[in-house]
């Protein structure tokens, strides 16, 4: 009997203490002293564990610029390794505080899902990888192809849609990892592997002979990537944005990671502004006023992570292409820090 | 002095109260209505609770997403299905593979686990140690490891479209899958459907007569020739007549894969191969233990009656075996449709790949979905279940009081 009564009790005060998720996601992340951050399973350039497990890529700057706007010091973040199939969950869920894992925005997305996206790490698009023994110069001699696909992306649909509006045939087969969808493209299981081009970049990589194999030129979609935060929280959310927004404008502004301590004793009005010299703006965020200073000596800028992790300076060699400033060519945009 | 007779207590609220409380009576019974109350009521908290936790972040709920177009393609559907059906129809081609692959798999797991039981009683030293080899060797490694395993291996074996194995021109084996010629009906199709079944029927009432006759009269009547040319000659006079039931389609290669034809698909041979081989070592062992725990007496009696080990086996030995048997049997069963869930690991697209998979991650609405596969899970080891007491109490009543 008395058993039976504690297990009841026990149960009860299990379903009442399960709170709603407040508006306070900066005061947990910093009772916990960590950040807790959402990234893929491994995917070069942008979340990959290297052989000692530390973290890099563009998706971890990310993470690691906010951990060093809060705490200041961008080792404070606990990453998270989530498949495509249960990223969104854990985001609900409250297990991540913000998901970074090259999550494309979309309408239903940025609704249904309960979340929001902050903005735009990377401006994407949808390609495929074929042999170059295949002898296929264009997407449009994929007619009754065998092709295979990462389940539970955006890819899935949109390969339906541009297959259906070309009138062509084709055979889908679609893994849960995308480990295992490379492996059986590799064993011949399928012509054709089709996920955003950055991807199809980096999982190149990982193939015993990434010469033998060419990119497509079509990009069939737009598949802008960033990072997602809950509903709910706005303070939050402005501060995961204005992160992002930070690493640009340092890019614009000319502040590396190098000439950080020189650039923030000028005299300019803006950079002025940005340091906290003049005004409060870290303060509004929720953040100190160095907040801009610590995230450029923690990541660097937007185009020096960018050459880091994806770029010039890595094993990808991806053009700045789209995600260059928007004063260079690009459509890399942020509002301006005042 | 006399004695008085004692009264009789009412004996209906005597009944009453043991049936509703048991031994602890009254007290019994409203400790069971508290206990129900409370449990219902931890329930509609967690419900409410989760009901508010989702407006709060406006996350979507409900069921109306079973409306909307699903917007991709599954690699095998037993019903036709493109990418502009609904979810629910994504739901349906989900459960109707996975349901093939479980049938399947029971039956050929049945088989080879009462074939691999009865090598291993057998007093052939060789053929009981390699199905004791068999059986600790596949049931101690994970069913995942066995799954990938059987993919990996049919994968790397087969060549590609372009250099497929043909048999008898137009029955082709790639790594694409199997691809065989598809049956078209014709006008001649429905009619010889109806004389294959009326020669069906008929032979198995030709055999319930010929039995009745032996065992009630003692004669022994040979019904084979006329069972042979009841399936051979009704089918054959109805093409005769009626024409040809169906045409084939060849396949042919054309670009990247075959076209025409149908296709059973790699991924779906190794989930079989891999599920039936897994499970039939389990079934192995619960079929040795239940023709074990049949007496002896009862082989060694029907061996000195002159009958072969064969037929003690399948007339006497296994039919009482049945009844230990049949309950982990059905366990087996439920643990076989369930590990068809594992189908995700290698592009097979069963219930819990499209449904609680792509569906899941494209609409976001996890609750209902994880529920509503649950439930069809529930539903269908509920139904096994079912099927095999039914069996069950079919032979106990037969093995006599």
């Amino acid at each position: 009997m008395k058993r039976v009564s504690l297990v009841l009790i026990l149960a009860l005060a299990a379903a009442l203490s399960a709170q709603s998720a407040a508006a306070q996601t900066l005061k947990t992340v910093k009772e916990r002293g960590l950040l807790s951050c959402g990234v893929s399973q491994g995917l070069p350039g942008f979340s990959s564990p290297d052989d000692k497990g530390n973290w890099a890529g563009l998706d971890v700057d990310v993470c690691r610029a906010i951990a060093a706007a809060i705490f200041d010091d961008p080792t404070k973040v606990k990453f998270v390794p989530l498949s495509a199939k249960d990223r969104f969950t854990a985001l609900q869920s409250g297990e991540i505080d913000v998901l970074s894992r090259n999550t494309t925005w979309t309408l239903s997305r940025d609704t249904s899902l309960g979340a929001n996206f902050t903005g735009v790490t990377y401006y994407d698009g949808q390609g495929f990888l074929v042999k170059k023994a295949l002898k296929v110069n264009s997407a449009l001699e994929l007619n009754s192809a065998s092709v295979c696909v990462q389940t539970g992306t955006t890819t899935e649909q949109n390969l339906a849609d541009y297959f259906k509006g070309n009138n062509m045939k084709y055979e889908v087969i679609a893994f849960a990892s995308a480990d295992e969808t490379v492996k059986a493209y590799e064993s011949g299981r399928c012509d054709v592997f089709t996920s955003d081009v950055s991807q199809l970049y980096a999982e190149r990589l990982k193939l015993s002979n990434p010469a033998d194999h060419v990119v497509l030129p079509e990009v069939i979609s737009k598949e802008p990537l960033g990072p997602m935060v809950r509903h709910g929280d706005d303070q939050w959310f402005d501060i995961v944005k204005w992160v992002l927004f930070a690493m640009v404008n340092a890019e614009e502004f000319g502040v590396t990671q190098k000439n950080v301590d020189e650039m923030a004793k000028s005299d300019k009005p803006d950079l002025k502004r940005a340091f906290g010299t003049d005004g409060n703006l870290g303060e509004q965020l929720g953040l100190t006023k160095d907040w801009f200073s610590r995230i450029v000596k923690a990541v660097g800028n937007y185009g020096e992570s960018f050459d880091r992790n994806v770029g010039s300076g890595s094993k990808l060699q991806i053009s700045r292409g789209l995600n260059q400033l928007w004063n260079k060519g690009g459509i890399q945009y942020a509002p301006p820090i005042r | 002095m006399s004695i008085e007779p004692r009264s009789r207590p009412p004996q209906f609220a005597l009944r009453l109260k043991r049936a509703l409380g048991g031994r602890a009576g009254w007290g019994g019974f409203a400790l069971q209505v508290a206990f129900v109350v409370v449990l219902a009521w931890i329930g509609y908290e967690i419900a409410a609770n989760a009901r508010a936790n989702l407006e709060t972040q406006h996350i979507t709920s409900g069921f109306g997403f079973l409306k909307n177009t699903a917007g991709f393609d599954v690699s095998q559907t037993l019903i036709p299905y493109s990418g502009s059906d609904s979810y629910t129809r994504v739901f349906l081609v989900g459960l109707l593979n996975t349901l093939l692959v479980a049938v399947i798999g029971i039956f050929f797991a049945t088989i080879i686990g009462f074939v691999v039981a009865l090598g291993r009683l057998s007093p052939n030293w060789l053929l009981s140690r390699v199905a004791g080899a068999y059986v600790e060797g596949v049931r101690n490694l994970p069913p995942l490891f066995q799954i990938l395993f059987w993919y990996l291996a049919v994968l790397a074996a087969l060549p590609g479209p372009r250099q497929s194995i043909s048999l008898f021109g137009g029955i082709f084996l790639n790594n694409r899958g199997l691809i065989v010629p598809t049956p078209i009906a014709e006008a001649g199709f429905w009619p010889f459907v109806i004389a294959a079944l009326v020669a069906v029927v008929t032979s198995f009432l030709l055999r319930a007569h010929a039995r009745r006759q032996l065992f009630q009269k003692g004669r022994l009547i040979t019904i084979w020739p006329y069972v042979v040319g009841l399936l051979v000659g009704l089918p054959l006079l109805s093409v005769v007549v009626f024409g040809a039931p169906f045409t084939l389609e060849w396949p042919v290669l054309k670009g990247f894969n075959f076209a025409g034809g149908s296709r059973v698909i790699p991924e779906f041979v190794a989930l079989l191969v891999a599920l039936s081989t897994y499970t039939a070592a389990f079934i192995a062992e619960i079929v040795r233990a239940g023709i074990l725990s049949v007496h002896t007496g009862q082989m060694e009696a029907g061996l000195s009656l002159g009958l072969t080990r064969g037929s003690v086996l399948r007339q006497i030995v296994i039919p009482q075996a049945m009844r230990v048997i049949l309950p982990p049997l059905t366990n087996q069963y439920l643990n076989l449709t369930k590990n068809s869930s594992l189908a995700v690991a290698i592009g097979y697209p069963d219930l819990v790949s499209v449904f609680a998979g792509t569906t899941l991650s494209q609409t976001g609405q996890a609750i209902e979905i994880i529920g509503i596969t649950m439930g069809v899970y529930l539903l269908l080891s509920l139904v096994t279940s079912a099927v095999m007491s039914f069996y069950g109490w079919r032979i106990s009543r037969s093995l006599g009081p």
